[in-house]
């Protein structure tokens, strides 16, 4: 069942002289772990804006073309309805958390949707346990680091419990070791709660071994979709100037050289140490 | 040439961010300083044009003590690119932004032209001259940015994270400039914690950890050190990991660089045949 | 550096601190009124001496003393304005009344000034966030009182990175006449309010994506309820207000001039 369709979607914001997406068909299953990925003003950014109605409530704009999220017609519901089944975590974690408390911050989509006071407490914390900052909850955003900012602002996304969290380049700020932390939790997401997740990164070398579905966008056009493995072994893939994993990418230069490691892409160097022992017959 | 000698920094609210760091880097060198968030890689390089004044011990940028001069005289030759692009833009024009240090500094107005028109071309900015830089994508205005700073043809080049939010291709663009800022024997020197740009990069690398240097080499040497690396929470390299764990296959574990890899994994491979 | 550490945010917790700030508010506006009510030394004496032992309790001397002293160029300035009115008044000659009268007003300004300073020193931004979204006030109010506070940090940081990164292209604001001074902080001031707008806009998409305006009843995860202390200040608060008032009525209050000359 497909959470998200869409289909020839294009979007100009207001002002602009051509379209930021063109002609955009894609479509999103219940709990893929979708990653979107291009060179930059590839569209990615608006097209994330789409799945929870900013675009074309919020910016206005000329959008054309069909959305579906969540069984819904996107340009008929607004941000808050659809709010509570698709969260949109941003880039900078200090532009996302407005409260002088992490817990208040966390419970704020829920105090507008007009939650119970015992209800929210449940799901705050909840949230909080989900995403390892229960024991940050009394202080102030500001005095937490980036990484940790983000996993407030995952958390406070959660609370909602949305079918989907949309991701947009939240790990830009961090350093490898906090993003992979992040890229843990959202895994863990995916995997526990079935959550639907769309994270749109650079970094494949840490993502791409979580993703089962990849998107690559260029110029606002979709140029590759499919499955993770088949995609970034694609040769027009690294025409186009992604950033692919150096495990996937050593695994092709010694497969063009002869060295055939067999037919599963690597896409972590775990997976191609693997292939390497096995080829050498040590495993 | 930059001298570091015993310097210990301690913020106005009480944290010591420098614990008797010592450093020497050379002209025309590219040394790219690493560690976790909070080791005290940008506190070390803010010493560098004066912005930041030791506690304890001396910063010498060529000669001159930083404390016996001025960060707009050291700024002559320590050009400085903070990580934020829009922290620096404020101007009307691409023009007047890089004209904005070079007016500082009391350059002549042909010089001024001059040095506007070469650094424009430098990076590939001519079409934006009369643009506003809030008009520009994010990449672009960062390159203004960059150009406003070589405008003045600093010796010394700091980067702060430069390589955040930026593509692949940007970052491969990226790595070539500084080739060409090393092939016109320019000091650089990054501050970074993206592992993947530096083994591609390959220059000195200075790992920091709780305000102290843990260790100073050759990148290829440091970025498969494992316990260097894990003792100041930085991950190492892809191709790097891939190695470390064919230890059983007894190949060497110094290396970062993917082509490389490929020709010792080839060269193994064969072996294996015969 | 130093000048926008005082801007940063620190929870302070004590007894004073934990009051519920709707009643502190109830006290302080009491005591506004006292201050009012009465035009001489001694009663005005008294209600500034009642605010030291919330001071001191809340323990915040230091800010206290520091705002007193920002109030002493208007104090002074209305205690020789009043003087010397009744100076000129008085046929040029000093009459004890008149200068027991200006140092009472100057007193009642100071009463006044400190009764609201000594609220806001004792009362953390949270809490008082939050009593103002118990009061009806409309969440929008309230919301951009905590917003702002909790920006205040995040901007001074970015105003010193902003001054910093000029500096290194040569930016010495220092240098200069007054005219040139001003000038100067253009640099600083564009990337700053450019900042504050591109923050502005990624917080409403924040915002927008978190369901902000989905029910006008919106609801609160904490809540302020009253303890035995804000019944105690609630019984001090209608105290003073009886005795004020029974003083005012009743009781004919000395001048200093009368009781020592």
């Amino acid at each position: 069942m497909a959470v998200i369709e869409t289909r020839n979607l294009s979007y100009t914001y207001p002002g602009a002289t051509k379209p930021s997406i063109s002609d955009v068909s894609l479509k999103v299953e219940k709990g893929d772990f979708v990653l979107i990925t291009g060179p930059s003003g590839c569209g990615k950014t608006t097209l994330c804006r789409c799945f929870n109605g900013l675009i074309p409530h919020f910016y206005q704009g000329e959008l054309k073309g069909e959305i579906t999220v969540a069984e819904k017609d996107v340009t008929k519901h607004q941000t808050h309805e659809m709010a509570k089944h698709v969260g949109l975590v941003f880039q900078n974690p200090e532009n996302q958390l407005f409260a002088l408390s992490i817990e208040k911050d966390v419970a704020f989509g829920l105090e507008n949707l007009g939650f119970s006071r015992e209800e929210m407490r449940k799901r705050v914390d909840w949230a909080l346990n989900l995403t390892g900052i229960y024991d940050l909850r009394e202080r102030s955003p500001h005095e937490v680091s980036g990484g940790q900012q983000q996993r407030v602002a995952i958390a406070s996304v959660l609370a909602m419990q949305p079918e989907i969290i949309v991701l947009d380049e939240p790990t830009s700020f961090l350093d490898p070791l906090s993003a992979e932390k992040i890229f843990q939790v959202i895994h863990e997401l995916n995997q526990t709660l079935g959550m639907t997740v769309v994270l749109v990164e650079h970094r494949l070398d840490l993502t791409a071994r979580y993703a089962n579905h990849i998107i690559i966008m260029d110029e606002g056009k979709v140029c590759s979709d499919g499955e993770t493995r088949e995609i970034l072994s694609a040769e027009e893939t690294r025409i186009i100037g992604v950033g692919i994993p150096k495990a996937t990418l050593l695994y092709k230069l010694l497969g063009n050289e002869g060295m055939n490691l067999g037919d599963v892409t690597p896409l972590s160097s775990e997976e191609m140490a693997k292939l390497l022992l096995e080829a050498f017959g040590q495993r | 040439m930059i001298v570091v000698e015993g310097v210990r920094f301690t913020y106005s609210g009480g944290v010591e961010a420098l614990r008797d760091v010592s450093l020497t880097v050379k002209d025309g060198e590219f040394v790219a300083i690493m560690g976790q968030n909070g080791a005290g890689k940008t506190t070390l390089v803010k010493h560098f044009n004066g912005l930041l004044k030791p506690s304890k011990g001396t910063v010498r940028i060529d000669g001159v003590e930083t404390t016996k001069t001025s960060i707009a005289k050291l700024s002559r030759t320590v050009g400085f690119v903070f990580q934020n692009p829009d922290h620096q833009l404020f101007s009307e024009t691409v023009e007047e932004e890089i004209a904005f240090a070079l007016k500082n500094f009391g350059f002549e107005e042909e010089v001024i032209q001059k040095q506007i028109t070469w650094a424009l071309n430098l990076l590939s900015l001519t079409q934006y001259r009369k643009t506003s830089p809030f008009m520009l994508s994010g990449g672009e205005r960062k390159r203004v940015a960059l150009a406003s700073v070589l405008a003045w043809d600093p010796q010394i080049l700091i980067m702060d994270e430069p390589t955040i939010g930026q593509d692949h291709e940007q970052k491969e663009k990226l790595r070539q400039f500084i080739v060409q800022l090393q092939a016109q024997e320019k000091t650089v020197v990054i501050v970074t914690h993206d592992v993947e740009f530096v083994a591609e990069c390959n220059p000195r690398v200075v790992l920091m950890k709780e305000g102290k240097i843990v260790a100073d080499g050759k990148g290829k040497d440091i970025l498969t050190n494992i316990e260097a690396l894990a003792q100041s929470s930085i991950v190492l390299p892809q191709i790097a990991q891939i190695f470390t764990q064919l230890a059983p296959l007894g190949l060497s574990r110094n290396v970062i660089d993917i082509y490389e890899a490929k020709d010792i994994l080839l060269q193994a491979w064969e072996k294996r045949r015969t | 550096m130093s000048v926008f550490d005082g801007l940063k945010f620190r929870k302070v917790y004590s007894p004073i601190h934990n009051l519920d700030p709707r009643i502190k508010f109830i006290y302080v506006c009491a005591v506004f009124v006292a201050a009012i009510l009465f035009g001489s030394i001694l009663p005005l004496s008294a209600l500034f001496l009642m605010q030291l032992p919330f001071v001191f309790l809340a323990r915040v001397q230091r800010q206290w003393l520091r705002s007193l002293r920002g109030a002493l160029f208007l104090a002074v300035f209305i205690f020789f304005t009043n003087f010397i009115f009744s100076f000129i008044n008085a046929g040029y000659v000093i009459v004890a009344s008149n200068v027991e009268f200006a140092a009472a007003m100057t007193l009642r300004f100071v009463v006044l000034v400190e009764s609201f300073s000594v609220f806001f020193l004792t009362t953390s931004p949270d809490l008082l966030g939050l009593a103002l979204e118990e009061s009806h006030v409309p969440y929008e109010f309230s919301f951009a009182f905590t917003t702002a506070v909790r920006f205040v940090p995040v901007l001074a940081e970015e105003a010193q990175t902003i001054m910093d990164a000029q500096k290194a292209r040569g930016l010495e604001l220092e240098k200069g006449n007054f005219m040139k001074r001003i000038r100067n902080y253009i640099p600083v001031l564009i990337p700053l309010i450019v900042s504050a707008i591109r923050r502005s806009l990624e917080l409403a998409e924040a915002m927008e994506s978190r369901a902000w305006g989905a029910t006008k009843k919106r609801t609160n995860l904490y809540g302020l309820t009253l303890h035995k202390g804000d019944f105690v200040l609630l019984g001090i608060t209608m105290a003073i207000l009886v005795v004020a008032v029974y003083v005012l009525l009743f009781v004919p209050v000395p001048t200093l001039t009368k009781l020592f000359l």
